[in-house]
């Protein structure tokens, strides 16, 4: 008896021993997402195919838990390696201990400020990076080819006058004048709320926060303009409702929205119509021809519990998911767009009539510095309904908002 | 060996005996309950005084006294949120009760079809309070898809905006979650109506009582345990009310400008989508107080006064 327990206790050790001399294993945790963990899985082979003495063990979470995982793990002293992370969570995370600076040996910030996009910099706390991203994502306007053709508009618009005039012309109505075919869809709950928030107001003259994203600044003429402007949409054009069929993406994929602004995550759930062609366009440009766009990502950080051999092989990691190869993974499964300029802008991606017009926007998109993302969603989606559903004037709704954003940003510093 | 152990031990009584593995099996689901309800309530009233979030669960939060509270008494989305609960216990509660107690009085004088028709109308009270959010949802949307609308629009009548509005959201909520319940308030009035004895009924017709009066005087009065009961758990329900509102209006979760929003739902907000745990639990505690006061209350006001 004691004789078989010792040999198994033995060669229990040895292997441990075998396994702890010869490889490491690190850990990489991401929200349950299908193509983003089949992404994942491919480039875990590949980096392991260049590496074999690292195992990377890929954990799953499902997105409404994950950052209550991650920071329970954290404390409890079993947080992961390398971990996604959405760029607003950053403040939450640091503060929580979770993710450690990126080593600039590793990682040259001269490297990162030439080659990734610039609304990397949101990963940057007291002068360190916290997470690079593989891939980023941005607003585009997605558009009904049928329906233009019927209306007989050839191409999409290119400024937002003309996009007044090709929702007037496209808005269908029934005998009642209900709204059968939105022009364009209303929906501050989407996507609607960025595009108002950095591109809006910002082509009308403004700027959303201070430099510092510490103060809201939108509270101006420019911001006012910006609302009405959105607004009128619905209360003097009449060319979409709020509410409409629920959701502005739903009504689209119904084919009743002609016009729908939306981002490059819609293009898994747009690919599945049949029922009519559809296209994508840049974010329409104001009068002067100044565009703007909203830009998000999920960047990859390093765990504060990595050291020695598995922060080494933390960072190997987080340099093979930035690499360009990596980023055309991505690119073709979860249909994310690549964050270094240089894959991004090859020249079969820029050609690309889908892709295309997601990239231009990345020149000259805004990331905003949020610091209650749900938050700062409802007080804008606020400022919009008390203007449609309570007749509140745009000067009036536009000073309420500011006054309630600014004390979240105030009661989150 | 076995002798001495036998001696040694200590004689227990059979009465002590049968206590020991009394505790013993209640100690389990005793330890269970502290754990996991008990021990989480009261850290809830410890973490209201704090400023706890995921930020400093590291270093500990700060004691902060009071001004959770302060806070949350001085803003105003929480006195919405605070009126909008109110609004579904005051009209709910008696809405339900009082629409389950007729269709109970009568399914009960009913024979023909009498199970089917009870089957029928439990049959809401099986299903997810999600699922059934959504295909509400669905209904009350405006023309093209919304079957309310679109009926409405064929007779030639305006559509309604139901959760788009800010007067109409909280009643077409409400709607859902009266009829929701109504099927186990249906099937515990008619176990209360059973449950009287018929001697009092035959008394009655001999002593030549009318319908009114024995509904009055009998059945009423001899109902009031399943009514205390039902008042009791159907008040919680809709002080606790989440699933319809949130399933309902997902996407502006609350309704437009809060119209829809319950306590629960600004609580779940407020912790896990903005992380504010001290504040959270703020709510909480108010939200628990509020249940306690009124549970009494009502068992207060509805107490035997025999």
């Amino acid at each position: 008896m004691t004789r078989t327990l010792k040999a198994m206790l033995l060669a229990g050790s040895a292997m441990f021993a075998a396994q702890s001399a010869g490889a490491v294993e690190i850990e990489y945790w991401q929200y349950i997402f299908d193509t983003r963990v089949e992404a994942m899985d491919r480039l875990i082979e590949m980096f392991e195919a260049e590496n074999p003495d690292i195992t990377v063990k890929q954990v799953t979470f499902p997105y409404a838990d994950y950052q209550t995982r991650v920071i329970a793990a954290n404390l409890a002293g079993n947080g992961p390696d390398v971990l996604q992370l959405f760029y607003g969570w950053t403040d939450t995370f640091v503060d929580a201990g979770v993710l450690q600076p990126l080593s600039q040996d590793a990682f040259p910030h001269e490297m990162i400020e030439s080659e990734f996009f610039p609304i990397v910099g949101a990963m940057v706390r007291d002068g360190e990076y916290y997470g690079l991203p593989t891939a980023v994502r941005s607003l585009a306007l997605f558009y009904n080819k049928n329906l233009f053709a019927a209306a007989g508009i050839d191409n999409p618009p290119e400024t937002l006058d003309e996009l007044v005039a090709d929702a007037i012309a496209l808005t269908e109505r029934d005998a009642g004048g209900n709204i059968t075919t939105e022009g364009i869809t209303l929906d501050m709950a989407g996507q609607d709320h960025q595009w108002w928030r950095e591109a809006l107001v910002r082509q009308f003259g403004g700027a959303p926060y201070s430099d510092d994203n510490r103060t809201v600044t939108y509270n101006s003429e420019a911001g006012v303009a910006a609302t009405r402007w959105y607004t009128d949409l619905e209360t003097v054009h009449h060319v979409g409702t709020s509410g409409f069929m629920d959701e502005g993406q739903a009504a689209f994929r119904a084919g009743r929205a002609a016009m729908t602004i939306d981002g490059t995550f819609r293009l898994g759930a747009f690919g599945g119509i049949e029922d009519f062609e559809w296209g994508v366009t840049e974010l329409p440009a104001n009068n002067d021809g100044m565009r703007s766009n909203y830009a998000s990502y999920f960047a990859n950080g390093i765990g504060a519990g990595a050291e020695g051999e598995e922060l080494e092989a933390a960072e190997k990691f987080l340099a093979f998911v930035t690499t360009p190869e990596a980023m055309q993974v991505w690119l073709e499964v979860v249909g994310e767009l690549p964050a270094r300029r240089a894959a991004a802008l090859t020249e079969a991606n820029a050609s690309d009539p889908i892709y295309g017009p997601f990239l231009k926007g990345l020149e000259y998109a805004h990331t905003t510095q949020f610091l209650d993302e749900a938050g700062q969603r409802q007080v804008a989606i606020d400022m919009v309904n008390r203007i449609l559903l309570q007749g509140q004037s745009p000067e009036d709704s536009v000073a309420e908002a500011a006054a309630q954003e600014q004390a979240i940003l105030d009661q989150a510093n | 060996m076995t002798t001495t152990a036998d001696t040694g031990a200590p004689r227990l009584s059979m009465r002590t005996r049968r206590a020991l593995w009394v505790w013993g099996f209640l100690a389990l689901p005793l330890l269970f309950y502290g754990v996991i309800r008990f021990y989480p309530t009261l850290d809830a009233f410890w973490l209201s005084l704090t400023n706890a979030n995921p930020g400093n669960l590291r270093r500990g939060p700060e004691f902060i006294w009071f001004d959770n509270y302060l806070r949350l008494f001085t803003s105003r989305d929480f006195w919405q949120v605070f009126r909008n609960t109110f609004a579904y216990l005051i009209l709910g509660t008696p809405i339900s009760l009082v629409l389950s107690f007729v269709i109970a009085y009568y399914l009960d004088k009913l024979r023909f079809g009498h199970t089917f028709l009870r089957a029928l109308y439990f049959l809401p009270f099986l299903t997810t309070a999600s699922a059934m959010g959504w295909v509400w949802r669905w209904f009350y949307q405006p023309a093209p898809t919304g079957i309310i609308n679109s009926a409405l629009g064929a007779m030639g009548i305006p559509g309604l905006d139901f959760l788009r509005s800010t007067t109409w959201a909280l009643p077409s909520i409400m709607v859902t979650a009266i009829w929701a319940g109504l099927g186990f308030q249906i099937i515990i009035f008619m176990a209360g109506l059973r449950a009287i004895p018929q001697s009092y009924y035959e008394a009655a017709h001999i002593d030549g009582l009318g319908a009114g009066a024995i509904l009055r005087r009998i059945t009423l009065p001899l109902l009031k345990p399943t009514t205390v009961f039902l008042v009791v758990f159907s008040s919680i329900g809709f002080l606790r009310i989440f699933d319809q509102v949130y399933n309902m209006t997902t996407n502006d979760p609350g309704g437009p400008l809060g119209s829809t929003k319950p306590l629960v739902l600004l609580i779940y907000q407020t912790a896990f989508q903005s992380y504010q745990m001290g504040y959270a639990s703020a709510m909480t505690v108010v939200l628990f107080t509020v249940l306690l006061v009124i549970s009494l209350l009502q068992l207060w006001i509805l107490r035997d006064r025999g």
